[in-house]
């Protein structure tokens, strides 16, 4: 009942088109000089206190990026991005070690306030652990006495380097190599910071683990990584939100995911992006070229990634499984907006190498506006996976006749034993709907809200709850003045 | 005079269905609409709700004394006005619930009151869902998707129930209804009857009115109320067909 409560009101609450999280922080930050050379490296390096075997690693990973080109196969359009003017590091200036929230600059607490992410007490009641990153730093992590308890390792990337070395060695890269694609070989390069997670055998971590990010300063390219390993038995929920300060220039964003599960490990992982999606008529908004992939190594694991797509200018992302266990599991639930002149290249892969391996592909797409909405998939099935299954679902909705949704699903499928399936729909908002909500005094936009957000339920019920309300108002907010 | 037609032309991709309709429902009237298919029966339930594409090219509908021609759709279902459309419409992934909620709350919004209290409204779907005997598994169901015909027109009848209408249309509500069904959703609309409100009951069968009593049955042919009278003369045309109003013209 709660929860239909909460839907009927986010409705009612939505009343401003303009960009809600559109505020810039004054704040302090220490930046790199603009550009990207080897010096730019020592220095994000240097400023990080980065033991050597990671600066060898950035090194590695920028002179392979100097090799290769930025991908074009993607169904996007921008002017080219100009990697020597982007500074590549900002940190917030703090002036000491801190040791609790009080001593937090009050002008960051109160950013999170408008956020609505409370870093205080309050946020034991609801569950929530949040490591907050802004503009690279973490800031504060909470929580972690709670989860100490359990054996559970929850803290920036920075952090793990300086206190969990071995982990951070054995696991960085294993699954998303520098090697792998441009974007990526980008972030190894100049990551400033970012979440690790590590969940030990047989645990099953108590609370919903949280991260914010949020691009802060003007011309600052975010780069994090998050590295997050279930060892046997364990089980995580992860959840990662997203906003950005509303800006004239595209800022780039490349950031790194990566998940291991062990045997009979899983992790849920569930992401709200609405980075700024640029203005009417297309100006600024985030360049979003993420790179997320998890490994299902164990037996018996499972990885779910939901997301929730509907901000940045241009989103490029398809967080993808690799099913190396048998009989493991890798599901895929997206739901994606566009409006305006935004545009979303985003799916997933699913590739199937052990047996019995299952994977999920939900993906709705919302398009409206002059905005473009691509669903890229591919399903590779190795020979060995005798009886892999898989089954994608791909739904695309239109609003309006300005804007474009297409679908790209690949299936290479090498084992005679297993069953691919495949199912696509296209549709438009229909003008009995639209009058049937509007007969029963819900006005146009509160009933395009609705009748999306009734569209892309299968995948918004997947997402925890405090997540759940927040995907819909933004539904709601990015689909404003999209019709008549 | 709580919703007055007057000389009402209303065409819709620029052929004229509504050639100078008159009609004139009082508080607390039931008003029958009989007349054999294509006579703009419908087309008038979409002009008086205001649908896109139903274009008014001359005369006035007046409700509680306002011209409402031109208002939006969704302020007209605000200010009393409701349909029980003829094939209600799927709205899949939003629930019954969840849609009547919101309909309701911005009825109050417009009103300027505010949300109603989720025990309040709990209690109020409740006592409505008994009026029209549906199952409760039914409002947590996505709208009408995968409804049979009977529970359609049930659900039309308990919305009706929930947004307590002051003018309230039923577009061919009988049409589809096995005669089980067709007194379940004429006892909905009898509760409901009061010396407050208006109905107007748009059929081909006088086997509906034989439920829902009319104090008015009108005919129509060609775009126009043809012929007027009481209750009796449903009775008259089911005998004579409705050839006998052509030969009258």
């Amino acid at each position: 009942m709660n929860e239909e409560k909460e839907k009927g009101n986010i409705l009612e609450e939505v009343t401003s088109s303009e960009y809600k999280y559109g505020f810039v922080t004054d704040i302090e930050t220490e930046t790199a000089p603009i550009g990207l050379t080897e010096d730019t490296i020592h220095y994000i390096s240097n400023k990080k206190n980065e033991p050597e075997w990671l600066l060898e690693y950035r090194l590695k990973a920028y002179r392979h990026w100097l090799t290769i080109e930025e991908p074009d196969w993607a169904l996007l359009n921008h002017p080219p991005i100009d990697y020597q003017n982007i500074i590549y590091y900002a940190a917030p200036k703090q002036k000491k070690e801190l040791e609790s929230l009080d001593e937090v600059d009050p002008e960051l607490l109160d950013t999170f306030k408008k956020l609505g992410i409370s870093l205080d007490e309050q946020k034991m009641l609801t569950g929530v652990a949040v490591d907050a990153v802004i503009d690279s730093v973490s800031v504060k992590t909470t929580f972690q006495d709670t989860l100490a308890k359990h054996g559970i390792i929850f803290c920036s990337f920075s952090d793990a380097v300086k206190e969990h070395p071995e982990l951070v060695k054995k696991y960085m890269g294993t699954v998303v190599p520098y090697t792998d694609n441009f974007f990526a070989a980008l972030n190894c390069a100049v990551f400033s910071d970012g979440s690790f997670c590590y969940i030990p055998k047989g645990v099953r971590c108590p609370i919903e683990l949280s991260t914010y990010f949020r691009i802060n300063a003007a011309n600052t390219g975010q780069f994090e990584r998050t590295l997050l390993v279930a060892d046997e038995g364990s089980y995580v929920s992860y959840l990662e939100g997203c906003t950005a300060p509303q800006r004239d220039e595209n800022q780039l964003h490349a950031a790194i995911v990566e998940i291991i599960t062990h045997d009979d490990a899983e992790v849920k992982y569930s992401t709200v992006q609405n980075w700024y999606p640029g203005d009417k008529n297309g100006v600024g908004g985030i360049y979003n070229f993420v790179t997320k992939r998890g490994l299902c190594k164990g037996h018996n694991s499972k990885i779910s990634w939901t997301q929730v797509e509907t901000g940045s200018a241009i989103t490029w992302k398809y967080p993808s499984c690799t099913l190396l266990g048998d009989n493991s599991i890798g599901e895929f639930y997206s739901v994606a907006v566009t409006n305006h002149h935004q545009q979303a290249d985003t799916g997933t892969k699913m590739i199937h190498i052990g047996k019995n391996t299952k994977s999920t592909i939900i993906s709705k797409g919302i398009s409206a506006g002059k905005s473009n909405n691509t669903y890229r998939g591919l399903v590779r099935v190795s020979k060995k996976a005798d009886n892999a299954r898989n089954f994608s679902q791909c739904d695309s909705l239109l609003l309006g006749d300005k804007c474009g949704a297409h679908t790209f699903p690949y299936i290479k499928n090498n084992n005679r034993s297993s069953v691919v399936e495949h199912e696509a729909t296209t549709s438009k908002i229909s003008e009995d709907q639209l009058f049937y909500c509007q007969q029963r005094g819900i006005d146009t936009e509160k009933s395009i809200g609705l009748i999306v957000n009734g569209y892309a339920k299968e995948v918004l019920n997947k997402l925890p709850m405090e997540f759940a309300v927040e995907a819909q108002k933004l539904l709601a907010i990015t689909l404003e003045g999209s019709v008549g | 005079m709580l919703l007055n037609i007057k000389d009402l032309h209303v065409s819709i991709n620029g052929k004229e269905i509504l050639k100078g309709l008159n009609l004139g429902v009082n508080k607390g009237e039931v008003h029958a609409i009989m007349g054999p298919n294509g006579t703009g029966k419908s087309t008038l339930a979409a002009a008086i709700t205001g649908r896109e594409g139903y274009e008014i090219t001359s005369g006035e509908i007046i409700y509680k004394g306002e011209v409402i021609n031109d208002l939006a759709p969704d302020e007209r279902a605000n200010k009393g006005v409701f349909l029980s459309f003829q094939y209600p419409v799927e709205i899949p992934g939003v629930s019954i619930t969840n849609f009547m909620r919101t309909a309701l709350n911005a009825k109050r919004e417009f009103l300027g009151e505010d949300p109603i209290p989720a025990g309040e409204f709990l209690k109020k779907m409740e006592e409505k869902k008994k009026l029209v005997d549906i199952q409760s598994k039914l409002t947590n169901r996505s709208v009408n998707e995968g409804f049979s015909g009977g529970e359609k027109k049930k659900n039309e009848i308990f919305q009706m129930a929930m947004l307590e209408p002051t003018m309230a249309i039923l577009d061919e509500t009988d049409s589809g209804l096995d005669i089980d069904a067709l007194k379940v959703v004429a006892n909905g609309v009898n509760a409901l009857r009061s010396e407050d409100n208006g109905f107007v009951v748009i059929t081909h069968y006088q086997r509906l009115l034989d439920y829902i009593v009319p104090d008015f049955v009108h005919v129509m042919y060609d775009g126009k109320i043809v012929k007027s009278g009481g209750k009796g003369l449903a009775l008259e045309l089911e005998e004579k067909g409705y050839d006998w109003i052509k030969e009258q013209l």
